[in-house]
């Protein structure tokens, strides 16, 4: 059978048919479980609400195990492997590697996932996403994870089968794009990710029936957070090379520069994976040396990455932006920015949300004595829900408000809610991470039912702000899960009821044109734009604002740990 | 669309990078060189470190530890459950037992006194969360920690569990008291 292609006449995008059936069948299991996980979360704020507490204690704790393995997993990697498939086979005009294998891929995560779910919901396995030995789950919640893990491996496989193929065929000119190099970094940190998995996973399995005796909870600790905390470096590197292809289409946008920008992803690919140590600073059996190291991925060198795209992501914006002639004063290529168009207002929350709020407090957290004051507090789902619900969920959002519409060939419907949207969600979710980190900074925990320790032998009262803040993180949830619920709606509405574009589906065996490098720039054309010889001093002095709250912060925290007990 | 479009020059990795991109990259370098001393910085200059002690032990062996100490300097009884206050002597060996769903026994210490400070857990994962300082570690069984703790500040602590353990997870309290001399 010869591969059939579309050109969408739009877009200039042309779509391999297999690899169109696929990106549409992992993006309606992604919002499908989008919409299952952000019901699930709000289910935990309601019930962290102090004054509501909406579930008993054995439903809670079952409601959090689903609620983190269905978003921090399920959703996003769904997500991921349509944008694997889009960023090799429709950027590079390509066909996508072995789709039967592809889709075979496609359902062992979709039967996986139902196997975890199932095992949630039977209660046995209320366990947390993290299912620390030798605290105990249903075998069928690790089998469901693994097969959902494999399934996952192998869309990415087929990912680099396509970069193969492209490179083979020579579908396109010279090297791949920025945006497919960042999406090649999130490919390869998952085999890291999913290969850790494999290790400590496939054990714990063979554990649950019975045929191994034991499982050490350190070596336990040590490599699932090897999956687990690297499966959010896949977020980042997928959410960056997002930025790059939102401020591209809705701008123009190029990189500022090929090398630093593409630089910046190579440390990613360097030193992210080593984070697992961030989970284990406060551990008794992991020597000092080997946490400060880890920790800090060599001597912070991935934190220097994202600091990086943090200013060329919205620098090639602004230099997009003035070269249009918005180049007065600072600001005046942000401020007359498309702030309506949901693609670039999700973008651009995600970004300044994930540096604020995800980025600043994730490095400091990080430190390995600061790391006493905030471990297992409830300031780390407060740190991650900035990165992953305000960074990488936003990104992905503001992505499907284009991508679905010109995937599904219909468009797109209530414009005017999708407008709103992202303002919801990020804003939403930004006063969550506040109000958790809050919380968490006095001494509240998570993953905990009651913080008024109803029917323990002594009593114990935090102060009462930690109880108005758990009380605004719930109204700031319910805040982001109707701006989630107002994304699904547009979602599927748009899929099932938008208005058909008058795009023909003429797919023909023809093989599409050769891609063809981007349009040269004049050497030193930066020149005519910007202030006192910086092209981008709008976002250079953002950046540097980003700086100054991060130095504040940090030296905050160690000056409040040297008023402390001294431990040695 | 060029970050979607392959790079304009064959050969981008000798462009020329923009003057913003170079400060900003030698800025945001030497903050992180700076954040990555300052942790050494802090193990050898600063007062709140935890030095990596720890050994293997068998909840048998540790819970064994921990009666020997409640023999021996058990000073009062509280709670209707009778819970053990221990009043170990300044600068010895201490021990915490967290287990389902408690930490036993309560400790009492004196202000400004160096303890060594070794828990673990008889069975499943805990965390050490010290309330209102908001000191949390996590607490695995098999591994004896050891805490080389001075309390600073005198006062009534609370012990809560930070890490998930179970269905009365949430009721997993404990005290500590810190006395002045």
């Amino acid at each position: 059978m010869k591969p059939l292609f579309r050109t969408c006449p739009e877009t200039g995008l042309v779509w391999h048919k297999s690899a169109e059936s696929l990106i549409k069948a992992n993006a309606i299991a992604a919002v499908v479980f989008l919409a299952v996980g952000g019901f699930l979360g709000l289910l935990v704020a309601l019930t962290r609400w102090p004054a509501l507490q909406i579930l008993d204690a054995a439903r809670f704790y079952q409601v959090l195990t689903g609620h983190g393995i269905v978003t921090l997993l399920v959703w996003i990697i769904f997500f991921e492997i349509a944008l694997l498939y889009f960023c090799s086979a429709v950027l590079l005009r390509c066909r996508l590697a072995m789709p039967r294998v592809a889709w075979v891929g496609f359902g062992l995560m979709l039967g996986g996932a139902a196997i975890a779910a199932v095992a949630i919901l039977q209660g046995g396995s209320s366990v947390m996403m993290t299912s620390y030995v030798p605290m105990p789950a249903a075998p069928h919640f690790y089998l469901g994870l693994i097969l959902f893990a494999v399934g996952a491996l192998i869309g990415t496989f087929i990912f680099f089968g396509t970069l193969v193929i492209a490179r083979d065929e020579r579908t396109y000119e010279g090297s791949i794009p920025l945006v497919t190099f960042g999406a090649l970094t999130a490919a390869i940190i998952a085999v890291f990710t999913i290969a850790s998995g494999a290790i400590i996973l496939i054990p714990t399995f063979l554990w649950s029936v019975g045929y191994i005796s034991e499982i050490d909870p350190l070596m336990y600790r040590l490599v699932w957070w090897g999956m687990g905390h690297s499966s959010q470096q896949i977020n980042v590197a997928a959410q960056v090379a997002v930025w790059y292809a939102i401020a591209a289409i809705v701008f123009g946008a190029r990189p500022m520069s090929e090398k630093v920008s593409r630089g910046a992803f190579l440390l990613y690919i360097m030193f992210i994976s080593i984070a697992s140590a961030h989970h284990l600073l406060v551990d008794p059996g992991v020597g000092t040396e080997w946490k400060i190291f880890n920790t800090s991925y060599a001597m912070y060198l991935a934190v220097l990455a994202s600091l990086i795209h943090g200013l060329t992501v919205p620098g090639s914006i602004e230099v997009a932006q003035r070269r249009k002639g918005l180049n007065r004063g600072l600001f005046e290529w942000l401020r007359k920015a498309p702030w309506g168009n949901p693609a670039f207002s999700g973008m651009f929350l995600s970004l300044v949300g994930f540096g604020f709020i995800g980025g600043i407090s994730g490095v400091v957290m990080g430190v390995e004595q600061i790391n006493f004051l905030i471990h297992n507090t409830i300031y780390v789902p407060g740190h991650f829900h900035g990165t992953v619900a305000l960074g990488t969920t936003l990104a992905f959002m503001a992505l499907s408000f284009w991508l679905v519409p010109v995937l599904f060939r219909r468009e797109l419907i209530w414009p005017k809610l999708a407008s709103w949207q992202p303002w919801l969600f990020g804003i939403g979710t930004a006063l969550q991470a506040f109000f958790m980190m809050g919380a968490g900074t006095l001494g509240v925990s998570r993953r905990h039912w009651d913080m008024a320790f109803t029917g323990s032998a002594f009593e114990w009262a935090y102060p009462g702000m930690a109880y108005t803040m758990m009380g605004l993180n719930g109204i700031s949830a319910i805040m982001a899960v109707t701006g989630g619920a107002a994304f699904v709606l547009i979602m599927v509405g748009t899929i099932f009821f938008g208005k058909r574009k008058d795009i023909p589906a003429d797919y023909s065996t023809r093989r599409p044109g050769l891609l063809k490098r981007g349009p040269a720039e004049a050497l030193g054309s930066h020149g005519s734009i910007g202030m006192k010889g910086l092209a981008t001093p709008g976002t250079f002095v953002l950046a540097m604002f980003l700086m100054l709250v991060f130095v504040v912060y940090y030296v905050i925290n160690y000056a409040y740990l040297a008023t402390l007990w001294k431990i040695a | 669309m060029s970050s979607l479009l392959p790079p304009a020059e064959k050969v981008w990795w000798k462009q020329p990078i923009d003057r913003v991109e170079t400060v900003w990259i030698v800025i945001a370098l030497v903050w992180c060189l700076i954040m990555f001393f300052m942790m050494p910085y802090w193990h050898v200059y600063g007062e709140q470190n935890y030095s990596g002690e720890a050994y293997r032990t068998t909840p048998q062996a540790f819970t064994a530890k921990v009666g020997e100490m409640v023999e021996q300097h058990t000073v009062r009884h509280e709670t209707d459950r009778m819970i053990p206050v221990v009043r170990p002597p300044a600068g010895s060996d201490i021990y915490l037992l967290a287990r389902l769903w408690e930490w036993y026994p309560v400790l009492e210490l004196q202000k400004g006194e160096t303890y060594r400070l070794h828990v673990s857990s008889a069975d499943w994962q805990h965390g050490l969360s010290i309330q209102p300082i908001n000191v949390n570690v996590q607490i695995l069984p098999g591994y004896d920690m050891v805490l080389t703790i001075t309390p600073t500040i005198s006062g009534e602590y609370a012990l809560v569990c930070n890490e998930y353990c179970g269905i009365l997870h949430h009721a997993m309290l404990g005290k500590l008291y810190v006395v002045d001399n």
